[in-house]
């Protein structure tokens, strides 16, 4: 990047402010876990960071914990300690490597992790409901589940004002009064409205800004990778959800990617090959792996791991602030359904995306630790295939743990894909 | 609709009705099914655990169990990936292989795996495939609201499917078979608790699987005629140990693993196809019976590793199935890749250790043919016991 073209050090921002706020969490919580301050433990699919910040409660995202053992490269001793501990190689190991810190006694390569006072999940992936038993067995910890019905059958989604819609969503507002008496009474302090309403705007803006973030990736070139920047808003998204750093640095990286596009400044010196990633990163080898695309001049423009991963929050869901309760039952409902149905229906996703992203390619990721995302993709594939001719790589291995990941044989699956790619490109120009 | 599906056994001497109920079962071409099917009747398919079967039954269709089988997923496989159990891929198969035909088709969000079944189902078949949102929070106040207005759902579904609108005394007189199985089905485990060598694991298991896949009233009148034949053998109680099976949820292991089992053992009580047996109670018949159905899974249901409930902690419901049963020792078996499974046998073992209570670890998979390296480590677990 030439100085001249980024004459405000504007591009690069995002992914250096977005380490600052990354860090500064991880600092709070080292504190947290110090000092003993209770903390909640909570998900990306559904965090309640709205209702949890009003008691002031410290939020450890264990996904996020485990999956940085894996970018930092020590996830197989995690995943070891657990194994001696009696879990199955064949379980999550996002699972794993949060047993083995917590039987470290919090233990992390970003600092200390407090233990959990309460824990809140969703029913978004059903390993959130084994994974929380398991502090309920450590600790005795109170586990509050905030089941979210989701899609019934494909092609039926519920709205807004429709009788099922309603339905459902009386039975996410009864839970949500439930979460907040709890928390009530866990931490003594009164629920306080305003509060809540000044947590929820701050949500607004980072929602907003979010959406229309991705949508600028409709550019040629793209303004930012889904997988590896994209990975780096993700963690901010959630560990800071309802914080005003968090709206602010995404108001400010909107504008980023705003200076971006309208100066054609792309992630790559020649984008080639637009890609849309689904599935779950490879962290155990993440820049290599995205390197692998990198290299043949391949980006990603879009992902499913964007949309089920940031809880549904791509699509810019605003509260109500004059009837926040009943807006956040709401905006849950439809969030996490969305990423709910970005996972089980990752097809139909595909669709969307394709006819709105210039998609060259699609490469799904399904891995050994997940099924909840991976379960479907190979049939998600053969629907995608059927609805159009568009090429695809379906290459396996896994999110944290090192021995099911093969650099060598995922590099010639995707150079393969690649000179696909290159030839139906050479043949589309000869038929131009 | 009144279709006889099975009637082999009838008139028959026990051994004989034993054989003929383990062909059914163990014939993949489901001849029960096409012969319901035959006859018109519809048939809604459903995935493991947890399904309340009375309100297909009341549609008058046949709710059918789809708990996988041991066949080769040959057409299926190419629609999963890797890393998967074996149940998610031969259910499908069964259905993509025309050995089973629906009408419809639900899951159940059991597990990450099964919750995706409905999308997966919903991609290679054009009848209704649908997911069953059992609720997650069952420790909410407003769970068995939101659960009766689900199964309402539901119903509404099925009616479209059948063709007809279902009255609650239907849903009442469905509710009555279902609780005339509850009660024949206890009284089969009484047997197998109290004399259980009147009665094998896989003789048990063969007379429990059937029920899966006739008419419920078959199921009844085949139960009420064996149970006195099995109260009146002269078998002699033999010196084996008493033991609890867990791990048969959901995948199930093969019959010929249950039999091995039952060489050396008693399996005095079990968690096998726990989902045609799920309501430990009566379903009251008076009010609202899709309000009674919903009360009774979140009230009177028993416990399993696909069912988070905070008053029912699974390594203790475990130590009180053993309790209840007077077993010596407890089978630890998860299906292979079956996660909710392999993670409760962590909690398991951990807490039978620390009660001293012997435990035999294991994993299984529904396609296993040889059992010969865990035969001869069951055996020296057994053995260990009758002679410390």
């Amino acid at each position: 990047m030439k100085e001249a073209q980024n004459p405000d050090g504007i591009v690069g921002r995002g992914n250096r402010e977005g380490a600052d706020l990354f860090r500064m969490w991880f600092d709070q919580l080292d504190e947290a876990a110090k000092k003993g301050v209770p903390s909640a433990y909570v998900f990306v699919m559904g965090s309640l960071a709205e209702i949890l910040r009003v008691f002031n409660l410290p939020l450890v995202f264990p996904e996020i914990n485990s999956l940085q053992t894996a970018v930092r490269r020590v996830a197989h001793e995690y995943l070891g300690q657990a194994e001696d501990y009696g879990y199955s190689p064949d379980i999550c190991g996002y699972v794993k490597a949060d047993v083995a810190l917590q039987i470290k006694g919090g233990v992390h390569p970003m600092g200390m992790i407090p233990k959990p006072t309460l824990a809140v999940l969703t029913n978004a992936c059903n390993t959130y409901i084994k994974w929380a038993e398991i502090w309920e067995r450590m600790y005795h910890a109170p586990v509050f589940t905030i089941d979210i019905p989701g899609t019934r059958q494909a092609g039926r989604k519920s709205h807004p004002g429709e009788s099922d819609f309603e339905r459902d969503r009386r039975y996410v507002q009864a839970q949500l009064n439930e979460l907040i008496a709890l928390c009530q009474q866990l931490t003594g302090l009164k629920f306080d409205l305003d509060r809540f309403r000044e947590i929820l705007a701050y949500t607004n803006r980072m929602n907003r800004a979010w959406k229309q973030i991705i949508e600028l990736n409709r550019n040629h070139p793209s303004v930012f990778n889904a997988l590896t920047d994209g990975t780096i808003y993700l963690g901010v998204s959630n560990g800071l959800r309802g914080v005003p750093e968090a709206s602010q640095y995404f108001e400010n990286l909107l504008a980023e990617m705003e200076y971006k596009a309208a100066r054609g400044i792309g992630t790559l010196v020649e984008e080639k090959y637009r890609l849309v990633f689904v599935g779950v990163p490879c962290y155990p080898i993440f820049r290599r792996f995205n390197e692998l695309f990198t290299e043949w001049g391949g980006t990603f423009v879009n992902s499913t791991y964007l949309w089920f991963a940031s809880g549904g929050a791509n699509r810019g869901y605003e509260y109500d602030l004059s009837r926040p309760l009943e807006s956040l039952a709401e905006g849950l409902l439809l969030s996490v359904r969305d990423a709910m149905d970005s996972m089980f229906h990752q097809n139909l996703a595909l669709q969307e995306i394709i006819a709105e992203f210039d998609v060259d390619g699609v490469v799904f990721h399904p891995i050994k630790s997940c099924r909840t995302v991976s379960t479907g993709l190979a049939d998600g594939r053969r629907a995608l295939m059927e609805w159009r001719d568009i090429p695809s790589l379906f290459i396996e291995s896994d999110m944290m743990d090192r021995r099911v990941v093969s650099e060598a044989q995922m590099k010639n699956r995707i150079d393969a894909f690649f000179e696909g790619l290159a030839s139906r490109k050479q043949r589309a120009a000869l038929l131009a | 609709m009144t279709v006889s599906t099975f009637d082999k056994w009838q008139g028959q001497p026990l051994d004989e009705i034993l054989y003929q109920c383990r062909e059914l079962l163990e014939d993949m071409s489901f001849p029960t099914v096409k012969r319901w099917r035959g006859a018109g009747g519809k048939v809604i398919g459903h995935f493991q655990v947890y399904f309340p079967e009375e309100i297909a039954h009341a549609a008058g269709a046949l709710p059918l169990k789809l708990r996988g089988a041991p066949v080769e997923p040959r057409h299926a496989d190419s629609r999963f990936g890797s890393y998967l159990c074996s149940i998610i891929k031969t259910s499908l198969e069964l259905v993509l292989s025309k050995n089973i035909e629906l009408d419809m088709f639900v899951t159940h969000p059991i597990c990450d795996a099964a919750r995706n079944l409905g999308a997966i189902w919903g991609r290679n078949f054009s009848y209704p495939c649908q997911i069953l949102y059992l609720p997650q929070n069952a420790n909410s106040s407003y769970a068995v609201k939101y659960l009766s207005e689900e199964y309402a759902r539901l119903l509404a579904d099925i009616e479209v499917v059948v063709g007809r609108k279902v009255s609650p005394d239907a849903l009442r007189s469905s509710i009555s078979v279902f609780n005339q199985n509850r009660s024949l089905i206890q009284e089969l485990y009484a047997i197998k608790r109290d004399r259980p060598w009147l009665c094998s694991a896989d003789e048990a298991y063969t007379l429990l699987a059937i029920g899966g896949l006739i008419p419920r009233e078959e199921h009844n009148q085949l139960l009420g005629t064996v149970l006195p034949m099995l109260k009146s053998r002269p078998n002699k109680p033999q010196d084996r140990i008493r033991v609890v099976f867990e791990g048969g949820f959901c995948e199930q292991p093969p019959l010929d693993m249950i039999r091995m089992i039952s060489q050396s053992c008693y399996v005095v009580d079990d968690d096998l196809l726990i989902g045609l047996r799920y309501l430990l109670e009566e379903v009251p018949l008076e009010g609202d019976p899709l309000f009674n159905l919903a009360e009774a899974y979140l009230e009177k249901s028993t416990y399993s590793p696909v069912q988070h409930d905070l008053r029912k902690p699974k390594e203790k419901m475990l130590v009180e199935r053993i309790k209840n049963a007077g077993a010596e020792a407890a089978i630890i078996t998860a299906a292979k890749m079956c996660e909710p499974g392999l993670e409760e046998q962590v909690a398991y073992t951990r807490t039978l250790d620390e009660l001293g209570t012997p435990y035999f670890i294991s994993e299984f998979e529904e396609n296993m043919t040889s059992f010969d390296h865990i035969e001869i480590q069951l055996e020296t677990f057994v053995e260990n016991i009758l002679f410390s």
